[in-house]
């Protein structure tokens, strides 16, 4: 064993001094092949953490929300309606809930206004998200000012910011007292914006969708197991914009690891020529050749991995923030609690290490085996 | 130092950070659990759907509430024009999420 691992050492040698020789191409290549496994592992890191933490916090979703739409429209739930799906066998609890979208022109950003259920918010008091906090430059005690869709102005005091930890669901909350809501946005008394409701047997679930829409055709019901799956497909690996820009420099990567791997170069082919001839043998050059496929591409997976890593989770994925954001103005700022998902890893492994040394092999064994001197010679 | 010395040495290093991120995560997860248990109660309170990623468009921000209208309603024959509506494509996520209840559910003449 012993003197297998001394020649091993001896061919390394050998592969990092013939790197060194070369040192602009060969430190060209490890970054460039570095900074492909960070970008790839980023996203990947990303979106799985996201899907899981989404699922994570979502769990306790209403089972059902039931919405009405009128003609493709997304309409008000008008009263009457929630007392018909009191009379549905298997519902357990019902509430109309109260929401909807405040463009502030002051910021140029959209908030969501909503009336919690779980308790009461004084009248002229809102509790606010913490992206709104750190936009809007608010704080507890703090006035604020909406123009309602009626044109007045509406002054509200912030009585609290909602903790920065829950950002991922609450960045651009804006919670409020029922009859403040109402009077801001001139919503007609006793309706509703949707409706959720619980079921009492969780296998009943679907039953229940089938009845609500029987009994009120109009309605589209949306089942917690849906929202759920709607963010285990969040910004899946084969979609998104910028899986597809980055094909691109996949592609092109490509062509540059091929064109180095493949296409032996003159020097290399000499190179392994005087090797031979010296009285290295076949499988010592294949060898040779292995490591410097193996090492290089070893480095930049582990190399880009841990960049990818502390960029996602340690400074919140932001050099690709500017993709996401699009043009919110509100954007949340949340830490991801990491999920590495061991099979991503391994297959980020597969398709990065493994063809790259696979694709140095190739050339080499084919002038390997030739004769020393027409190698030379070529 | 042998040049293979240097280079296995800086293999291994990067290798002993690449295991140090699984031990960073583990850490992390431990560290970040009340947090995230108190975010998966505030959205039980609240009755929240939808995690806060994008805010410009209603169709982005409550993912799960828009419908296959949503992204196409400004005007007839109108295109889907958010940059976040290019990062969530409409078409699987609005198809595939839907129940088919609705061919379940008893016509009503």
């Amino acid at each position: 064993m012993k003197p297998w691992i001394e020649k091993q050492r001896h061919l390394i040698d050998f592969t990092a001094q013939s790197l060194a020789r070369r040192k602009g191409k060969s430190l060209g290549l490890l970054v460039v092949y570095t900074l492909l496994v960070f970008v790839l592992a980023s996203v990947a890191l990303y979106t799985h953490a996201l899907r899981n933490e989404a699922s994570r916090v979502l769990a306790g979703t209403p089972e059902i929300v039931l919405q009405r739409l009128i003609a493709g429209r997304h309409d008000l739930i008008p009263p009457g309606y929630i007392e018909k799906i009191g009379r549905i066998r298997g519902v357990q609890k019902i509430e109309g809930r109260l929401w909807g979208y405040y463009y502030d022109s002051v910021l140029k950003a959209n908030y969501t206004f909503m009336v919690p259920t779980d308790r009461e918010i004084a009248p002229g008091e809102i509790v606010v998200g913490p992206a709104l906090e750190r936009t809007r430059e608010l704080s507890t005690g703090n006035g604020v000012s909406f123009r309602a869709y009626t044109g007045e102005l509406h002054t509200f005091i912030v009585a609290e910011v909602l903790a920065h930890e829950s950002e991922l669901v609450s960045a651009d909350l804006v919670l409020m007292n029922e009859a403040d809501f109402r009077r801001f946005f001139a919503y007609p008394a006793s309706h509703h914006t949707d409706v959720a409701l619980w079921v009492a047997n969780p296998l009943e679930v679907r039953n229940v969708g089938v009845k609500l829409l029987d009994a009120l055709p109009d309605s589209r019901p949306i089942l917690r197991e849906e929202v759920l799956r709607t963010y285990a497909s969040i910004f899946d690996w084969r979609e998104g914009m910028m899986l597809a820009l980055l094909s691109a420099a996949i592609l092109a990567f490509g062509i540059f690891a091929w064109e180095k791997a493949a296409g032996l170069s003159a020097e290399e082919k000499r190179e392994i020529g005087i090797l031979k001839a010296i009285g290295w043998e076949t499988g010592d050059v294949i060898a040779m050749k292995f490591w410097e496929g193996f090492l290089v591409s070893l480095l930049a997976f582990l190399v880009g991995y841990v960049a990818a890593y502390v960029h996602v989770f340690h400074f919140e994925f932001s050099l690709f923030a500017p993709v996401l954001k699009g043009w919110a103005v509100l954007y949340p700022s949340f830490a991801l609690t990491p999920q590495i998902d061991g099979l991503q890893v391994a297959t980020l492994f597969v398709f990065t290490v493994l063809p790259y040394t696979a694709a140095t092999l190739v050339p080499i064994w084919r002038a390997a085996t030739a004769d020393p001197d027409t190698v030379m010679r070529s | 130092m042998r040049p293979a010395d240097r280079v296995l040495g800086a293999t291994l290093l990067a290798a002993a950070l690449f295991a140090a991120t699984f031990v960073d995560a583990a850490w992390q997860r431990s560290a970040h659990e009340p947090a995230l248990q108190r975010t998966a109660e505030l959205v039980t309170r609240l009755r929240l759907s939808d995690v806060v990623l994008f805010t410009e468009a209603r169709y982005t921000r409550h993912l799960t509430q828009a419908d296959l209208h949503s992204a196409f309603q400004d005007h007839p024959v109108a295109q889907e024009h958010f940059p976040s509506g290019s990062l969530l494509p409409p078409p699987r996520i609005l198809l595939d999420r839907h129940e088919a209840l609705d061919r379940k559910a008893t016509s009503p003449d």
